[in-house]
């Protein structure tokens, strides 16, 4: 799940977004020169739209009952219906929404106390180092989904309506970070001990200056990586979260929807229509994302790069998990 | 040696941090276990006293002191006391645990060793021949494979070969009806055929992390002078990529093992939970369920504690692969 290709592998982070003079232009270059990363962003840029759009592209509202009981898929209900009478389409677009919001704000806070721990930890060494490390070490080894699922029950049992998207997102945050801090520490050790650093440190720079705004930007290819791989991680767990029924089971997101399926017995019945477009909505952004991340890793890889023009025979997966 | 004492030290303060999370996280919440469980009883009459008594069995008197309710629960798990499973009553959450964990052990266990060999093996292949259609196609296959969530992968194992085709049963750890729970080879049979399922779950789900790793490092391996001379000495090809090749490019995939670990883990609750698996993923998916605070915390130390103790076997496997470590130079 999390991290895709994050092996603390000291990759080459070349800046790549340097390269090019238009910050704009060459981000979009990078998009469209990869076909991995063009692969990917289409296929989370596809799942944004039509998120975005989705009172365009339904009439029904995803959580009214329409009909009575369960069809299978029809002209007029082209994904069928719920045991409730929902139309499932329009439960997958306006679910879109939810599940890519948590995904999106669990793995933005994520990504920025990695930055924190990871570069803060590594920068200044020592005792801070030491007891820095040992909290992400701590984090690292404890298993993510129990203490997810724990952290969850305990938040939303209490009363009703408590269970909402924000505290999934909130647990997911304070669960998802330590693997990418790991990742970070690792490179920001090998940096620190750049001649840009101490030419930075003896022009007089404060520390916080050196930190983020003289190493970060030369890891924004890692730190864009393990944002990548937190959203992956981020939106299963939050989709096994909902299916546990520890979301909002009023609203419709991917993960109620197959909490739903299973507790009416959906799979039993064969009512295949409950279930298979939600699991395949996550497999594909999942694989998506997955995708981007190879991408980055090949260019900010030299390595790889040098073995794409020596064999460029298509060896897929040349990103590391 | 010293290594291994160190590495036991950290995990001892993993745990003990484990621990303090289960004692701190229920006090931070709005509320707490003790207020949950009187609603749930719903009764319109509850007197002071009975609330004061249920509190205290809970251990979140306002009157005690929170670092004596601390020692007090400390104390309390030393003597293996995790409390009553409010949503099982009378049952005690240790013996619910007990029950279920030698379940989930076996089914990890199994899932991880099959999961291991399976993808260590195909990885290497897929570096030996690389470039070939073998390395290009089935990398990425696994990749989606496993993007896919364990429980909905668990879903369609459980439509396609247990209600269309009826091949596997799907329910449950054995057939509760026909056989005895015993070292009989009934209860043995029936323990294996309804594991099936569960066991490829997993397996797929884990696949792909130990494929890519170990195909990419053999890649590098492969490229290393001792690998050349082998061949030039004109070894047969399968001692070389055995011996040589694989020997020392299996490294990293012991190390990621912990992380590897702590997936299938979380996989299993959830595959448990599809498939009704009586293992601990079910037990705290109950307690999930019935806002059994007791249940759902013991579930967490216990998993957690299992995990610690495999990583902590791994890295003495790790000493015992690697002769660097074991002579001390880490």
């Amino acid at each position: 799940m999390q991290g895709t290709n994050l092996t603390g592998q000291h990759i080459e982070t070349s800046s790549i977004l340097n390269k090019s003079k238009g910050r704009g232009r060459s981000i979009l270059s990078v998009v469209t020169s990869n076909p991995k990363i063009a692969f990917g962003a289409g296929v989370v840029a596809f799942f944004v739209l039509i998120a975005l759009a989705a009172p365009l592209l339904t009439a029904y509202d995803p959580n009214a009952t329409i009909i009575t009981g369960s069809r299978p898929p029809s002209p007029t209900h082209i994904l069928g219906t719920t045991g409730l009478g929902q139309d499932v389409f329009a439960q997958i677009v306006y679910g879109a929404r939810i599940t890519l919001l948590v995904g999106f704000t669990a793995a933005i806070g994520s990504t920025i106390l990695q930055v924190f721990f990871g570069l803060t930890s590594a920068y200044f060494g020592g005792l801070i180092d030491e007891a820095l490390s040992l909290i992400i070490n701590v984090f690292l080894v404890l298993p993510g989904l129990p203490l997810t699922i724990v952290l969850a029950s305990l938040a939303s049992a209490n009363a009703a309506a408590n269970k909402n998207e924000f505290v999934i997102a909130l647990v997911l945050l304070f669960t998802s970070w330590s693997y990418g801090a790991r990742v970070l520490r690792a490179q920001t050790l090998s940096l620190k001990e750049r001649e840009f650093v101490a030419a930075a440190r003896a022009s007089g720079e404060t520390s916080l200056r050196i930190v983020f705004a003289e190493i970060l930007p030369n890891e924004s290819a890692l730190v864009a990586s393990t944002f990548v791989g937190t959203f992956v991680y981020a939106v299963g767990a939050e989709v096994a979260l909902e299916f546990l029924g520890l979301g909002d089971t009023s609203k419709a997101s991917w993960g109620e929807i197959l909490y739903w399926a299973q507790n009416n017995s959906a799979l039993i019945t064969g009512k295949w229509w409950q279930f298979v477009p939600a699991g395949l909505c996550v497999a594909v952004l999942c694989a998506g994302l997955t995708f981007i991340n190879f991408g980055i890793d090949e260019i900010a890889n030299p390595r790889l790069r040098r073995e794409k023009t020596a064999a460029p025979t298509g060896d897929e997966q040349k990103g590391r998990i | 040696m010293r290594f291994l004492l160190r590495r036991a030290s950290f995990y001892l303060i993993a745990l003990w941090a484990a621990v303090t999370f289960n004692f701190i996280i229920p006090r931070l919440m709005p509320g707490d276990p003790a207020e949950a469980y009187i609603a749930k009883l719903q009764t319109q009459q509850i007197t002071r006293a009975q609330i004061d008594a249920i509190r205290a069995e809970f251990g979140v008197d306002p009157n005690v002191p929170i670092w004596k309710q601390y020692f007090d629960y400390l104390n309390g798990l030393l003597h293996g006391h995790l409390g009553i499973a409010t949503s099982q009553f009378p049952s005690q959450v240790t013996d619910i645990l007990r029950q279920s964990l030698p379940w989930t052990i076996g089914l990890v266990g199994v899932s991880v060793i099959l999961s291991f060999l399976i993808g260590t093996l195909v990885g290497m292949l897929a570096a030996w021949r690389r470039g070939s259609w073998y390395d290009t196609t089935i990398p990425p296959l696994l990749t989606f494979l496993s993007a896919v969530p364990y429980f909905w992968m668990a879903l369609g194992l459980v439509y396609v070969f247990g209600v269309s085709l009826n091949w596997f049963p799907t329910d449950s750890g054995y057939d509760v009806f026909n056989v005895t729970p015993g070292w009989n080879p009934d209860f043995i049979g029936s323990v294996v055929q309804h594991a099936v399922l569960p066991v490829i779950t997993l397996v797929i789900g884990s696949l792909a992390g130990w494929v890519l790793t170990m195909r990419n490092t053999m890649v590098t391996t492969l490229s290393e002078d001792y690998v050349l001379m082998a061949q030039a000495k004109g070894l047969p090809e399968r001692r070389v990529m055995f011996n040589y090749a694989a020997r020392n490019a299996i490294l990293p995939s012991v190390t990621s093992f912990s992380i590897s670990l702590g997936l299938v883990v979380s996989g299993s609750l959830l595959t448990e939970i599809v498939f009704n698996y009586p293992g601990i993923g079910f037990a705290l998916f109950k307690g999930v369920q019935g806002d059994d605070y007791a249940l759902v915390e013991g579930c967490f130390l216990v998993i957690a504690l299992a995990v610690l103790i495999a990583n902590y076997l791994s890295e003495l496997v790790y000493v015992f692969l690697d002769p660097r470590v074991r002579q001390g130079k880490d």
